[in-house]
C-alpha cells in the first residue's frame, strides 16, 4: 500500500491544522483568554498523523494530556475543538471537559487525559469491544514517555498480550516527562521492554510522517489480522513547554531553534514530497493558508460563543439518577 | 417461590441476563479459573464460586478470565462499556481497589460529565465488601461510602438474595456505572427468589418493617441484624421501621426523610467506619431537614475508626450486631439518656 494524491494532501492538511491550531491556542493562552491547564502537541504533528492516517471512525484512540494534536488527527472537527478549549457552551463537550478532557467518541477520540496512564486500560476496552462484536476495528493508545512507567501502561501491555487484543501502544518520546528527561527516567528501552511481553516493537523518528505511517501500517495491519498487539517508540520534541506558562528552563540552549530548524515535520514532509515530486510547492501552500483560515474563523466564533449557564451545571452527571 | 442462595440468585442474574444480551460480558480474576492449567477448567468460577457454570455456557470469549491486574482489566471494562459493550467485572474485594481507584472515579464516573453527555458507560463493578471472614485488614472493608461521594457513580448493596437478583439485573440494564457491593458472608443465606428475570428500581428504598416508635436506617448485611431487632422489641411493644436503602446512590431521601419524621427517632446503622461514611451522611440529612420532628438526637451504629482486627475474639465486637442496634434503639426511647449523651 502506498500514499495517493489524495492521502499525501490530507496528512499535511492535519499536520497544518494542528500546527495552526496549537500556535493559536499558545497565543490566546499568552493573552489570557484560556483558562486552565494547556499542554499543546506543536513539533509532534507528524506522529499523531502518521499514524491515524491508518484509522477510520471504527477505530478508537485514547490520547494524552496533550491531545489537541490526536483529536485533529483523528478527524475531530477543529470548529468543536477551540470553543471547548474556551470553555464555551458550544464547544464539543459543552465547556465541561477542556483542554485536557477533549473527547469525541462518536470519531473513535476516547479523550485527551488528565491521569498520565490513564488511557492504556481503556484502549484494551476498546479493542476487545472491536474484537467481540467483530468491527474489523483496532485501538491505539498514544502515550507519552512519562506514561511509559506507570503501571497501568505495563499492565494493559501484558493485557492486550494475554488477550490478543487489536491495540497498537504508541510510545510518544518527546524527550520530558514534566521536566525530567526520559533519558533518565525511562530504563531499559521502550522496545525490550514491549519484546519482554513479546511484542513486536520498532523505534521510528517522529519528525519523519514517513517513518512513522510506515511502521504504524505495520503494526495496524498485525491487529487487523488478529495477530495482537505492537508498540512504536516514536522519538521527537515538542516545541512548547510542558504546559503553557513553562519556562522551558530544563532544555537545552537553542534547544527548541534548532528542532524547528533541522527537524521540523512540516518542513520535511515538503521537502520530501517536493525531491519526489509528488505534490507541487503551491498546493502545499494553499494547504497551508487554507488550515490558517479554518483555525482563525473557529476562534472567531468561540470567542464570540456563550459561556454555560447555572442550568448547565448538573446536567449530564448521569443517563439517568 | 424457590429458596435460592445468594450465591445462585447473583449466579442467576448473570446468566439470565448474558443469554438476553450478547453485548454483555463478565471479565475477573478466576471468573472462570484453571486456564491454562493442566487440572479442571472453571476451576473456581470466582474465589467464592459465584459465576461458576457461567463460562462452559457461554465460552472464554464472554467469561473472561483475566491476570491479576486490576488496573488494567476494571480499566478495559470501562473502555470497553464506553464503546459498546457491557461489561461485569468482577473486583474480588474491594479492598483492591486501591491499585485500580483511579480507572473508576477519574475515568468510568466522568466520562459522561467531561464529554459533554456523550458518553455512555454501562459498566458494573461486582466486587465483595464486609467483615466476619476472619479475613484482616486487607479483605474485610466496607468501602461503598467512597465510592458513594463520586459523582457520576451508583452504588448498590443487597441485602438478601431476592434483592441482590433485582438489583444485579437492574445494574446490569442501567446505562451508568454501578459499583454492586456484595456482602461475603451472605453468599450462603436463602430468600424466596423468582425463576424468572426482574429488576428492582434504584433510589427506591425498601421499608422492611413498619413501626411507630423509632426508625432504623441501613443496608446490606446490616439490614438483616435490623429486621431481627424489630421482631424482637415488636414481641414487646416498641414498633421499629426498618429501611433497607438498597442503594446509597441514588438515595432515596423521601423515604428517609419520611419514615425519620413519622417516627422522630433515628438509628442509622453502618457496617463502615463512622467518619464520612453513610451513617454520618444519612444523620446529617434527618438531622438538616427532619429537625422540627425530632424528638431524640440520632444514633449512629457503625464499625469503630479502626482496621478490621484478624483474631475472632476482636473482629466479632468490631462489627455491628443486633445487640449494639438493639441499645440503640432502646437509647432513643430514653429521652433522659438520650439527653445526656449530649
Amino acid at each position: 500500500m502506498q500514499l495517493s494524491r489524495e492521502d499525501l494532501l490530507k496528512a499535511f492538511e492535519r499536520m497544518c491544522l494542528i500546527r495552526e491550531f496549537e500556535d493559536a491556542v499558545h497565543e490566546e493562552f499568552s493573552a489570557g483568554n484560556i483558562p486552565g491547564f494547556v499542554h499543546l502537541y506543536a513539533g509532534e504533528e507528524a506522529s499523531g498523523v502518521g499514524v491515524c492516517m491508518h484509522l477510520d471512525d471504527r477505530d478508537n484512540i485514547a490520547s494524552t494530556h496533550r491531545g489537541h494534536g490526536h483529536c485533529i488527527a483523528k478527524g475531530v472537527d477543529v470548529a468543536g475543538m477551540m470553543p471547548e478549549i474556551f470553555g464555551k457552551k458550544t464547544g464539543l463537550c459543552g465547556g465541561k471537559g477542556g483542554s485536557m478532557h477533549i473527547a469525541d467518541l462518536g470519531k473513535g477520540m476516547m479523550g485527551a487525559n488528565g491521569i498520565v496512564g490513564g488511557g492504556p486500560p481503556l484502549v484494551c476496552g476498546a479493542a476487545l469491544t472491536a474484537k467481540t462484536l467483530k468491527t474489523g476495528g483496532v485501538a491505539v493508545a498514544f502515550v507519552g514517555d512519562g506514561a511509559s512507567n506507570q503501571g497501568t501502561t505495563l499492565e494493559s501491555f501484558n493485557l492486550a498480550r494475554v488477550w490478543n487484543l487489536p491495540v497498537i501502544f504508541v510510545i510518544e518520546d518527546n524527550g520530558y516527562a514534566e521536566s525530567t528527561a526520559s533519558s533518565w527516567s525511562v530504563s531499559g528501552s521502550q522496545t525490550e521492554r514491549a519484546k519482554g511481553f513479546g511484542m513486536p516493537a520498532t523505534e521510528v523518528d517522529g519528525h519523519d510522517f514517513f517513518a512513522v505511517w510506515e511502521a504504524a501500517r505495520e503494526a495496524i495491519e498485525r491487529a487487523r489480522a488478529g495477530e495482537g498487539p505492537s508498540l512504536i517508540h516514536v522519538r521527537l520534541k515538542r516545541y512548547y513547554g510542558h504546559f503553557e506558562g513553562d519556562a522551558q528552563t530544563y532544555k537545552g540552549a537553542n534547544e527548541n531553534e534548532e528542532t524547528r530548524a533541522n527537524k521540523d515535520c512540516l518542513m520535511l514532509f515538503r521537502r520530501r514530497v517536493g525531491e519526489a515530486g509528488l505534490l507541487e510547492g503551491e498546493e502545499l501552500d494553499a494547504v497551508e493558508r487554507s488550515a490558517k483560515q479554518r483555525v482563525e474563523q473557529c476562534l472567531l466564533q468561540a470567542k464570540a460563543a456563550d459561556m454555560p449557564t447555572e442550568a448547565d451545571l448538573l446536567t449530564d452527571v448521569y443517563v439517568s439518577y | 417461590m424457590p429458596k435460592k442462595t445468594y450465591r445462585q440468585a447473583i449466579n442467576e442474574a448473570l446468566r439470565q441476563e448474558m443469554e438476553r444480551d450478547p453485548r454483555v460480558v463478565l471479565m475477573g480474576e478466576d471468573v472462570a479459573g484453571g486456564y491454562g492449567a493442566p487440572g479442571e477448567d472453571d476451576a473456581w468460577g470466582g474465589p467464592l464460586g459465584v459465576t461458576k457454570g457461567l463460562m462452559p455456557i457461554f465460552g472464554r470469549d464472554r467469561v473472561l478470565d483475566t491476570p491479576i491486574t486490576e488496573g488494567a482489566f476494571i480499566g478495559a471494562a470501562a473502555g470497553a462499556a464506553a464503546t459498546g459493550l457491557r461489561p461485569v467485572a468482577e473486583l474480588m474485594f474491594v479492598d483492591f481497589m486501591g491499585v485500580c481507584f483511579d480507572q473508576i472515579f477519574n475515568q468510568a464516573a466522568k466520562f459522561r460529565y467531561m464529554f459533554g453527555g456523550k458518553a455512555v458507560t454501562p459498566l458494573v463493578i461486582r466486587t465483595m465488601y464486609g467483615a466476619g471472614f476472619r479475613a484482616a485488614s486487607q479483605h474485610s472493608q466496607c468501602l461503598y461510602p467512597l465510592f458513594t461521594h463520586i459523582p457520576g457513580l451508583k452504588v448498590v448493596l443487597p441485602s438478601n438474595a431476592y434483592e441482590a437478583k433485582g438489583l444485579l439485573i437492574q445494574a446490569i440494564r442501567d446505562d451508568d456505572p454501578v459499583v454492586f457491593f456484595e456482602h461475603k458472608a451472605m453468599y450462603d443465606e436463602e430468600a424466596d427468589v423468582p425463576d424468572e428475570a426482574y429488576a428492582i428500581p434504584f433510589g427506591e428504598a425498601n421499608v422492611t418493617r413498619e413501626g411507630d416508635d423509632v426508625t432504623v436506617i441501613t443496608m446490606g448485611r446490616m439490614v438483616n441484624y435490623a429486621n431481627q431487632v424489630a421482631d424482637k422489641l415488636d414481641k414487646e411493644g416498641i414498633g421499629v421501621t426498618v429501611v433497607d436503602l438498597r442503594t446509597t446512590s441514588p438515595l432515596d431521601r423521601e423515604t428517609v426523610l419520611e419514615t425519620a419524621s413519622e417516627t422522630g427517632r433515628v438509628v442509622v446503622v453502618d457496617e463502615a467506619h463512622p467518619r464520612c461514611g453513610m451513617a454520618a451522611d444519612i444523620a446529617a440529612l434527618v438531622g438538616q431537614e427532619c429537625f422540627g420532628s425530632l424528638k431524640a438526637p440520632v444514633r449512629m451504629v457503625t464499625a469503630p475508626h479502626s482496621p478490621v482486627p484478624f483474631s475472632p475474639a476482636l473482629e466479632d465486637i468490631y462489627v455491628p450486631g443486633p445487640d449494639r442496634i438493639e441499645a440503640a434503639v432502646r437509647a432513643t426511647l430514653d429521652n433522659a439518656v438520650a439527653r445526656a449523651a449530649e
